[in-house]
C-alpha cells in the first residue's frame, strides 16, 4: 500500500495505482479528455496534469503512478490555467457546430470547456480541414471535429484487434488514417462501431438513416414494419431518460406505434427462429459429422470480420441469417401474404444497438425476398432522437406488445441481446431436438457474465457437448486461431463482436462502461425469468409460421430465407 | 587544453583501426575489462561526467541505475540523431573517430551489464554511418567486438539503426519507439529507460559526445577529468559554432569557455553587430550577454540553458521576429504531434508570429505566447514541446520594441 | 526488376535482424533506397513477415521525412531552412532552385527528375547555407553556385 497527499487529504492506495485513480478513491475528480476507463492510458490530451511537489512540471496523473509520501495538487491555479489553455487550443482547431452537433448532450470537450469555464478562445487562426470518410455504409468519419485522443485507435487495436485505424503523418498534419487513406469502407473495418462509442466529441458517428425513415412513415403508399433488437427493450429508456436496465419492451411497442409504423413486430420472434433452424443445424452437423465446431452468424461485425482474416473458417459458419434479415425477409413475403399487402410497398426498418446490421442490410446477398430484406436500419440513439423529435413522452406511455404474428417471442429471444444469451437458447433448443426431453437446468450460468471467453459442457444423453462463448473481436481472434490450428475443443461458439455483446454494441448509448453494459444484459436474463415461454420451440408463432409457411427447420422454403452465404474479403 | 575529443580529427586515415590503434586506441577497453564493472562506474562517477546530448544527466549515475535492475536482458544505446539545429558535432566524431566511440560503446556495455549495444544515427548522415559500419566491421576482425573480447568472458556485439529524418527522434524515449518499430513519439517519464527502455527493459541511452569521454576517463581516471574546465561541469566540450560568424565549426575547449571567447578567439568574429546568440541551439533562450561562461550551471544562472552546446550567434541585421518565427516553424514541423498541447500551441505560435513578421501583430498575442510558453513547459510531454517556445518567449523579453514595431495599424 | 531487389534485401534484414516489429524501420530503410518509395506490394510482404497491421506501416512511414509511399524524382534535393542556414541566406538559394526547376518545396518536377524538399538542419551548419542530393552534401551554397550545380545534373 502507498499513502500520499492529495490536495491535503491523505489518501492509502494500492502500489500501481494511477493518481488519478487514487484521487478518484479520495473522491476528488479529475478532468481529463483522452484517458477512458479501459484503455491504455496514452497522455495525449494534457488535460489531466497534476502538480507533485517537488517536481518542476506537471504531471500526467491519468499514467503517472503514485508513490509513497507524494504530495499532489489537482486544482492549483496553475493547473486550472493550464487546463484551460489546453481546452483553447483544442477548440481553436475544433469545427464548432454545436448547436447541430449529434453529441452534443454527450460531448466530452463541451463539457470540459464548461466545467473548466473557458470563456473565451484566445487562439485564432486556421482550422483543419478535412473530408469526410463516408466510405462505409454504418460509419461516418469527420476528422473536422477530432482532438487526437487516440481513443479509437486504442479500442480497434487493443480491444477489437482489427488494427484499421492509426496516427498518420506528423506534427500539425497528424490525422487519425485509414491505410493509404482508403476508408473505412475500403479497409477491414468490421463496422463494430466501438469507435463511435469511445470517441468523446462528434467525429466519428452512424451514417443515419432518419431523415429516409421519416420520410417512409410520411408516404401513405407505404406500409412500413419495424422490428427492434432483444437489447433494446434493455438499453433505450436509458436514452429517453430513464435509469439504466429499465425494462421498456412495452413503451417501445408504444412509442413505435406513435410515431407512425404501421406494424410493429419483434426481432426476439425471429431470434426464436435464429434458434429453430441453428440449433437443427447444430444437431445435423453433430450427427452427420458435420465441420464442427458450428459458430453462430449473428452478429454481422463478426462476420465480415470472419470473412476478412480468417475466410478458410467459412465452412464452420452457420449458414443462419441473423434474426434481423430473418424477419427483414419474412416481412415481405409470409407477412406480405398474410397481411395481403404487395410487398413492393413495404418499408422494412429494424431498430438495432448495432452499427454492423447497417452493412448487413444492404449486402447483396440479403434480397431473398426479391427486394431488399430489410430496408433501413435505426441505432438506438437514432431512434431516441426520433422520439424526441415527435415530442413522445416515453416514460409515461402504456405497455404495448408487438404484433403476435412476428412480435410474440420468449425468454430465450430475449437472452440474446446478453453476450452467451445466443448459446444458451440454442442449447435450450438443441437438448430438446436430441433427447426429445426438455433442457431442467434452463438457466446455462457458465455461458453468462462478462468473462472475455466463457465456456461449459452440456450433457446431453450421453454426448458431452462443449461449447465456449467469446465477445469483443479480440476473444473472438483467440478461439479461431484455435480452430484453425485444428486444436479446438469445441462443438459450437457463440461469437458477438461487442464487448458485452449486443448490449455493448455501436449503436448504443455513447460510453465504454463495462457495468453498464452488463447491467442491460441482466435485465434481459430477469425478463427471460418472468416469460410464460422460455425456450423458442415453445412460440406459439413460431410454431405457426413452420406450420403455415415454412414447414420445417433447414427445408426448402427456410433454406431460401432463412440462410445465406459468406465471402472471402481482401485484406489491404 | 590538450583534445581529447578531437585528437584524431585531421590524422590521415584516423578512421582505419590500425591508426586508431598505432595511436593507443582500445588500450582503455584493456583496462576496463581489467577492472570490475562496478568500478569502471565509480570512475566514471568520479569524473563527474554528465550527457552531452542536451539533458546533462549525471553518465555514471545512469550506467548505476542501469546495472542496478534486476531484468534482463539491458540495452546500451548510442544516440547519434543529433538534430538540433546549430549542431553538428557527433557528425564529426563518427566521420572521424569511430573507433573512439566504439571502444566506449564496449566499455559502457561492460560497465551496465549486457552484451547488447545499439548506434542510431540520423539516416542523412550517410557518409557518417558508412564509416561506422565499416569501423564496425574492422573492430568484429580483430576481436574488440564479439566474443569474448580481448580473451575476457565478455562478448558485445553492436548493430546500426539509421533514423529515417525525424528531429524527435533524437529525444531517448522517441528514440526507443522509433528502434521498436514504431512512430517516434516520446513516452512518459517515469518510468525511465533505465528502468524500462527498449522493448520494456533496462537501457542506457548515451549520445556520442558523452561516450567518447570515456576512453580517457579510463586511462587517466575520473579524478583527472574533474579537474578539466569549470568544476561543477567539467570535462572538454565539443562546442558547434554557427549562425553570422566568419568561421563557423567545431571547436573542443574546457567547459566554462566565455561565448566572446568562442567567438572571437575561434569564430572568427561576428559577421556584423553581435545581437544574440542561442547557446544550446534552437530549444533554448536567447542570450545577449557575451561574458556568459558557457557550461550549464552558468548558462542556467543567465536564463537559457546549453544543452548541447551549438551555439547560433545572431547579428545586428537580422529581424529577431524572424529568429523566433523560425525556431517556431522547425518545432511545428518536427512536433511529433501526439500531445495536444505541443502540436497545437506550435500551430498557433506560428501563425502568431507570421503576423508580426508581416507587420500585423497583435499585441496582446504576446503575453498570450508568454503564457503559451509557460503551459508547454508545464504539460509538454517531452523536451521538444517543453522548450519549443524558449527562443521566442526570451525574444518577446529581451526585443519587445521589435515586436511593437510590427503591430497592426 | 526493382521489386526483385527490395524482396531480396528485406530478406537478408529479416534473416539477420528477426521477423518482429523492431526490424520494421531497417526494412522500410533498404525498400525506400531500392524503389526511392514504399511500394503497396512491400508494405503488404511486411506485414505478413512481420506481423504488423498495414495501418501502422503506414504510420510509421508517413511519421517519418525520408520515407514516402508516393515515388519521388531521380535526385532529391534536400535544402536545409534551420536557424544556421536561414541566418546564411538559405531563402535565396531555395528561391533559384524553385526558379531553375519550376517546382515548389514539396513538389517533383513533371519529367521526375527532381523532387524538392525543404528541410530541418542536416548537422551541416558549418557549411550553411547547405543542401543534400540524395547522399552527396553541398556545403557554402550561394545562389550562384547552386544554380550551377542544378545547371549540370540537368543537362
Amino acid at each position: 500500500m502507498v499513502t500520499l497527499m492529495i490536495n491535503g487529504k491523505q489518501v492509502t492506495v494500492l502500489e500501481g495505482t494511477s493518481i488519478m485513480n487514487a484521487a478518484k478513491q479520495a473522491q476528488i475528480h479529475i478532468p481529463h479528455l483522452c484517458y477512458l476507463e479501459g484503455l491504455e492510458p496514452e497522455y495525449h490530451c494534457r488535460v489531466c496534469g497534476v502538480e507533485i511537489e517537488g517536481e518542476p512540471r506537471l504531471a500526467p496523473s491519468c499514467v503517472r503512478q503514485v508513490s509513497e509520501g507524494m504530495k499532489v495538487q489537482t486544482n492549483s491555479a496553475r493547473v486550472r490555467r493550464a487546463r484551460r489553455m489546453i481546452v483553447e487550443l483544442l477548440l481553436a482547431n475544433h469545427h464548432i457546430d454545436c448547436p447541430t452537433c449529434e453529441r452534443n448532450q454527450t460531448c466530452e470537450l463541451l463539457k470540459l470547456a464548461f466545467e473548466l469555464g473557458v470563456k473565451e478562445i484566445r487562439f485564432e487562426g486556421e482550422k483543419s480541414h478535412y473530408e469526410l470518410d463516408e466510405t462505409s455504409p454504418s460509419i461516418i468519419r469527420d476528422l473536422n471535429k477530432c482532438v487526437l485522443c487516440g481513443r479509437c485507435v486504442r479500442v480497434c487495436h487493443d480491444v477489437q484487434t482489427v488494427s484499421v485505424l492509426s496516427l498518420a503523418n506528423r506534427g500539425l498534419e497528424t490525422k487519425v488514417a485509414t491505410y493509404m487513406e482508403n476508408g473505412l469502407g475500403n479497409v477491414e473495418c468490421t463496422t463494430c462501431g466501438q469507435c463511435i462509442l469511445v470517441c468523446p466529441v462528434g467525429a466519428i458517428k452512424e451514417r443515419s438513416s432518419v431523415d429516409e425513415v421519416w420520410a417512409a412513415l410520411a408516404d401513405p403508399e407505404k406500409h412500413v414494419v419495424v422490428q427492434e433488437a432483444p437489447v433494446m427493450r434493455a438499453s433505450l429508456g436509458e436514452e429517453l431518460g430513464l435509469p439504466a436496465g429499465t425494462l421498456v419492451a412495452g413503451k417501445m411497442h408504444a412509442a413505435l406505434r406513435r410515431l407512425g409504423f404501421n406494424t410493429v413486430f419483434d426481432t426476439a420472434f425471429s431470434a426464436d427462429l435464429t434458434i429453430m433452424e441453428e440449433a437443427s443445424e447444430l444437431v445435423k452437423r453433430v450427427k452427420e459429422g458435420g465441420v464442427l465446431p458450428q459458430i453462430t452468424s449473428c452478429s454481422p461485425g463478426w462476420v465480415k470480420f470472419m470473412e476478412h482474416f480468417y475466410p478458410d473458417l467459412i465452412p464452420n459458419m452457420s449458414t443462419c441469417k441473423s434474426p434481423q434479415q430473418m424477419l427483414g425477409a419474412l416481412s415481405k413475403t409470409y407477412y406480405a401474404e398474410k397481411a395481403g399487402i404487395d410487398p413492393a410497398k413495404i418499408v422494412s426498418v429494424s431498430i438495432m444497438p448495432c452499427t454492423a446490421k447497417k452493412f448487413e442490410a444492404q449486402r447483396p446477398e440479403m434480397r431473398d425476398s426479391g427486394f431488399q430484406d430489410v430496408d433501413y436500419v435505426l441505432t438506438t440513439r437514432e431512434l431516441a432522437r426520433m422520439i424526441k423529435e415527435a415530442g413522445i413522452d416515453f416514460a409515461t406511455l402504456p405497455d404495448e406488445p408487438a404484433e403476435e404474428l412476428m412480435g410474440l417471442y420468449s425468454g430465450a429471444a430475449t437472452i440474446f441481446g446478453a453476450t452467451g444469451g445466443v448459446m444458451e437458447a440454442a442449447l435450450r433448443t438443441a437438448y430438446k431436438l436430441v433427447t426429445r426431453r426438455e433442457l431442467e437446468k434452463i438457466d446455462i450460468e457458465p455461458v453468462r457474465g462478462l468473462d472475455g471467453i466463457k465456456t461449459a459442457i452440456v450433457n446431453v444423453d450421453g454426448l458431452e457437448m462443449k461449447v465456449a462463448v467469446a465477445h469483443g473481436l479480440g476473444n473472438a481472434r483467440k478461439l479461431m486461431d484455435e480452430v484453425r490450428a485444428g486444436k479446438s475443443p469445441y462443438h459450437f461458439i457463440e461469437i458477438m463482436t461487442c464487448p458485452g455483446g449486443c448490449a455493448g454494441g455501436g449503436g448504443q448509448p455513447i460510453g465504454f462502461n463495462m457495468a453498464l453494459r452488463g447491467i442491460r444484459g441482466q435485465t434481459l436474463y430477469s425478463e427471460d425469468r418472468q416469460l410464460p415461454y422460455r425456450r423458442s420451440h415453445d412460440n406459439p408463432s413460431i410454431k405457426k409460421v413452420y406450420q403455415d409457411y415454412l414447414k420445417e427447420p433447414l427445408g426448402e422454403k427456410s433454406h431460401h430465407l432463412l440462410h445465406t452465404k459468406y465471402t472471402k474479403r481482401k485484406r489491404v | 587544453m590538450e583534445r581529447i575529443l578531437t585528437r584524431n580529427v585531421g590524422k590521415p586515415s584516423s578512421q582505419d583501426i590500425e591508426v586508431y590503434l598505432g595511436g593507443g586506441g582500445y588500450k582503455a577497453l584493456e583496462k576496463a575489462l581489467s577492472m570490475k564493472p562496478e568500478d569502471v562506474i565509480a570512475e566514471v562517477k568520479k569524473s563527474k561526467l554528465v550527457g552531452r546530448g542536451g539533458a546533462a544527466f549525471p553518465t555514471g549515475l545512469k550506467w548505476e541505475f542501469t546495472r542496478k535492475e534486476s531484468a534482463q536482458p539491458k540495452f546500451i544505446v548510442c544516440n547519434g540523431d543529433e538534430g538540433e539545429p546549430g549542431t553538428f558535432k557527433d557528425r564529426i566524431i563518427l566521420l572521424n573517430d569511430p573507433h573512439m566511440l566504439l571502444e566506449a560503446l564496449v566499455i559502457a556495455g561492460y560497465a551496465i551489464g549486457t552484451s547488447q549495444g545499439f548506434i542510431y544515427i540520423r539516416g542523412e548522415y550517410y557518409r557518417e554511418i558508412e564509416t561506422v559500419e565499416k569501423a564496425i566491421e574492422q573492430a568484429k576482425a580483430k576481436g574488440y567486438l564479439g566474443n569474448n573480447i580481448l580473451g575476457s568472458n565478455f562478448s558485445f556485439n553492436v548493430q546500426l539503426y539509421k533514423g529515417a529524418g525525424a528531429y524527435v527522434c533524437g529525444e531517448e524515449t522517441a528514440l526507443l519507439e522509433s528502434m521498436e518499430g514504431n512512430r517516434g513519439c516520446p513516452d512518459c517519464r517515469p518510468p525511465f529507460p533505465v528502468e524500462s527502455g527498449f522493448l520494456g527493459k533496462p537501457t542506457a541511452v548515451n549520445n556520442v559526445e558523452t561516450l567518447c569521454n570515456i576512453p580517457a576517463i579510463m586511462i587517466n581516471g575520473g579524478d583527472w577529468y574533474s579537474r578539466i574546465g569549470s568544476p561543477d561541469s567539467p570535462g572538454p566540450k565539443l562546442f558547434c559554432l554557427s549562425g553570422q560568424v566568419n568561421k563557423p565549426g567545431v571547436y573542443e575547449l574546457p567547459m566554462g569557455t566565455t561565448l566572446q571567447e568562442l567567438i572571437q578567439n575561434y569564430g572568427g568574429g561576428i559577421k556584423g553587430e553581435f545581437k544574440a546568440a542561442l547557446p544550446g541551439g534552437v530549444s533554448s533562450c536567447l542570450l545577449t550577454d557575451l561574458d556568459v561562461k558557457l557550461d550549464y550551471k552558468s548558462v542556467a544562472r543567465a536564463g537559457s540553458m546549453l544543452g548541447s552546446g551549438a551555439v547560433i550567434v545572431i547579428s545586428k541585421d537580422t529581424s529577431i521576429i524572424d529568429v523566433a518565427k523560425n525556431t517556431i516553424d522547425f518545432f511545428a514541423h518536427e512536433s511529433c504531434g501526439k500531445c495536444s498541447v505541443c502540436r497545437e500551441g506550435t500551430r498557433r505560435a506560428r501563425e502568431m508570429l507570421a503576423r508580426f513578421a508581416n507587420g500585423g501583430g497583435r499585441l496582446r498575442e504576446l503575453d498570450l505566447m508568454v503564457e503559451l510558453g509557460e503551459v508547454m513547459y508545464d504539460t509538454a510531454c517531452c523536451g521538444l514541446g517543453q522548450a519549443a517556445m524558449n527562443a521566442t518567449t526570451s525574444a518577446i523579453k529581451l526585443f519587445r520594441g521589435e515586436f511593437e514595431q510590427r503591430l497592426e495599424k | 526488376m526493382k521489386v526483385g531487389v527490395w524482396r531480396t534485401k528485406v530478406d537478408e534484414i529479416m534473416e539477420s535482424r528477426g521477423k518482429s516489429k523492431e526490424t520494421l524501420l531497417p526494412c522500410l530503410e533498404v525498400i525506400q533506397k531500392a524503389c526511392g518509395h514504399i511500394p503497396q506490394e512491400a508494405i503488404t510482404y511486411l506485414r505478413e513477415n512481420l506481423d504488423v497491421p498495414s495501418i501502422d506501416i503506414y504510420g510509421v512511414i508517413t511519421f517519418y521525412g525520408m520515407l514516402t509511399t508516393e515515388e519521388q524524382g531521380k535526385y532529391v534535393i534536400r535544402i536545409c531552412d534551420s536557424l544556421p542556414c536561414y541566418l546564411n541566406k538559405s531563402d535565396g538559394v531555395l528561391g533559384v532552385i524553385e526558379k531553375e526547376l519550376g517546382i515548389e518545396a514539396g513538389e517533383t518536377s513533371a519529367d521526375r527528375k527532381f523532387t524538392l524538399e525543404v528541410v530541418p538542419c542536416l548537422g551541416l551548419c558549418d557549411k550553411a547555407p547547405a543542401m543534400m542530393i540524395n547522399d552527396k552534401i553541398y556545403g557554402n551554397l550561394t545562389e550562384q553556385s547552386v544554380k550551377k550545380i542544378i545547371d549540370e545534373l540537368n543537362r
